[in-house]
């Protein structure tokens, strides 16, 4: 116990922000811009993407739809192998892990957030549509100003959860040597050398920390979008908690509680 | 960058070796970790069903630990944390036998565990009450009733949740070449720094993961179809 007082006291400051201001940003901090910038990136592409596969031209849906399902079939560290080396050949020249990492995040969000949307989209009722377009609005303009309000609003928790995971994710950037969280810890281990459960506990607890206040927080959002809700109007449960991480594969999205 | 030439390293012996070696360990680290996820799911969701409130919190934690926390970060805990305790004898027997995948095979397993457990209680919760009641009045056992009225339901209702983690267990298995393990991500890294064919070795894995993956979502759509069948009969 002693021991974990000591490492925190003494690396604290590395853990929290890297090297910085000596050296590149780090740490706790670097985790945080990285799937910061990775979600913000990724929600306008993913909006897109989720149009684009609810779209009833194949020339848009189905591009879309490869797209989702080669993220949700390829492992992340394989997509970050490819952008590591995709990138630099087809810009002329070598990119930071930082930069390497927002992108693979940025590609990988997007197609996850995008079945988010659309199940969002896909669970408001019809009519929504039907009497947006009965009043003269167009179909992109009826999306715009009359379904996707109500469906973004109401996958608002599943997007919480979703960037609970893509702070999981930034894990990965130990791999390409970004200098985030984990990356901080395994120096910090290889400084002591002799302490390798106590270093990677911590880290454990560190990350605990802020995805499980994120995850409450996602849950709060929900009961009272669900008591919002109750009270205007009969919609379907958008999303079961459950199938945000990885979306299902059907045409509609099953929410588990309501199969029976 | 070479020209384009696939079969450079597939025709090559070797090289094709490695490649087979990446996927075997792959599948073993994938099938070890469902086997031992699902197993420890089971009892996980059997402790969660009994009236005690502490174990009923004990699972609790466990599942919200193992899904708060990175798994790479699970996985690096055990591998260079846990391991360190164990005494030395343990620790020199386990480095000779290929300790980094049975490492991997035990964080991935713990961890998807936690997924799994939850994506059955959900099953479990959308069985209606009426289900338990007509079984015990019929007769069966709490136990009986379980295993032959409720088990089947909740475990239709739950496939489609536990196709999606099984296919992010799957790929979940090539954080193993963090910790060293020779999978396929790891096999794909050493092809590329022993060929400089990056492209052909990206792909050639990519193709791989992808065929399993989407191997793994027909089954699971399959047997939704074969279970709504069920349910509609």
């Amino acid at each position: 116990m002693t021991d974990l007082v000591a490492i925190i006291s003494d690396n604290w400051l590395l853990l929290l922000v890297g090297q910085y201001p000596n050296g590149p940003l780090g740490g706790l901090a670097c985790t945080l811009i990285l799937s910061i910038l990775g979600i913000a990136l990724a929600f306008p592409l993913s909006v897109l993407i989720a149009l684009a596969r609810t779209s009833k031209w194949r020339l848009l849906s189905w591009p879309a739809t490869a797209l989702v399902y080669g993220a949700r079939g390829v492992p992340l560290l394989m997509i970050i192998l490819w952008v590591y080396f995709l990138v630099p050949v087809l810009i002329g020249r070598n990119v930071s892990g930082f930069t390497t990492m927002v992108c693979t995040l940025v590609i990988y969000e997007a197609a996850f957030l995008a079945e988010v949307v659309r199940s969002g989209i896909q669970a408001l009722p019809r009519g929504q549509m039907e009497a947006a377009r009965a009043l003269g609005h167009n179909y992109l303009g009826a999306m715009w100003s009359v379904v996707l309000p109500q469906a973004l609003y109401n996958v608002m928790p599943s997007m919480l959860s979703q960037f609970v995971s893509t702070i999981k994710e930034t894990t990965l950037g130990y791999v390409i040597n970004v200098h985030e969280l984990t990356f901080a810890a395994s120096q910090v281990n290889n400084q002591l050398l002799t302490k390798p459960f106590h270093v990677f506990f911590i880290l454990a607890v560190i990350y605990f920390i802020v995805c499980w206040s994120l995850t409450q927080l996602a849950e709060w959002l929900e009961r009272r979008i669900a008591t919002k809700r109750r009270g205007v109007s009969t919609v379907r449960p958008a999303v079961d908690a459950e199938n945000i991480v990885s979306p299902i594969a059907t045409d509609r999205p099953v929410p588990v509680r309501s199969i029976s | 960058m070479k020209d384009f030439n696939l079969m450079a390293i597939l025709l090559n012996p070797e090289f094709s070796a490695m490649l087979l070696h990446g996927l075997k360990t792959t599948l073993l680290i994938a099938a070890g970790s469902w086997t031992l996820a699902m197993t420890l799911a089971l009892i996980l969701l059997a402790v969660r069903l009994t009236p005690s409130r502490v174990a009923q919190h004990a699972v609790a934690t466990y599942v919200s630990y193992h899904r708060n926390v990175p798994t790479l970060v699970q996985m690096m805990l055990w591998y260079f944390g846990l391991a360190s305790l164990l005494p030395a004898t343990a620790q020199a027997w386990l480095s000779e036998h290929s300790a980094e995948a049975v490492f991997a095979v035990i964080s991935l397993g713990l961890c998807q565990a936690a997924y799994f457990s939850e994506d059955l209680r959900s099953g479990f919760r959308a069985v209606p009450l009426g289900q338990t009641e007509a079984a015990r009045a019929l007769g069966h056992s709490y136990i009986g009733a379980l295993r032959h009225v409720l088990m089947p339901q909740a475990v239709r209702n739950a496939i489609p949740a536990l196709v999606n983690h099984s296919v992010s267990l799957f790929k979940n298995s090539s954080l193993a070449m963090a910790i060293g393990a020779a999978e396929l991500t790891h096999a794909v890294k050493e092809l590329e720094s022993r060929t400089f064919r990056a492209f052909e070795s990206y792909l050639i894995a990519t193709v791989i993961y992808l065929l399993i993956s989407l191997l793994i979502m027909a089954i699971g759509a399959w047997l939704g179809r074969r279970a709504a069948l069920a349910t509609a009969r």
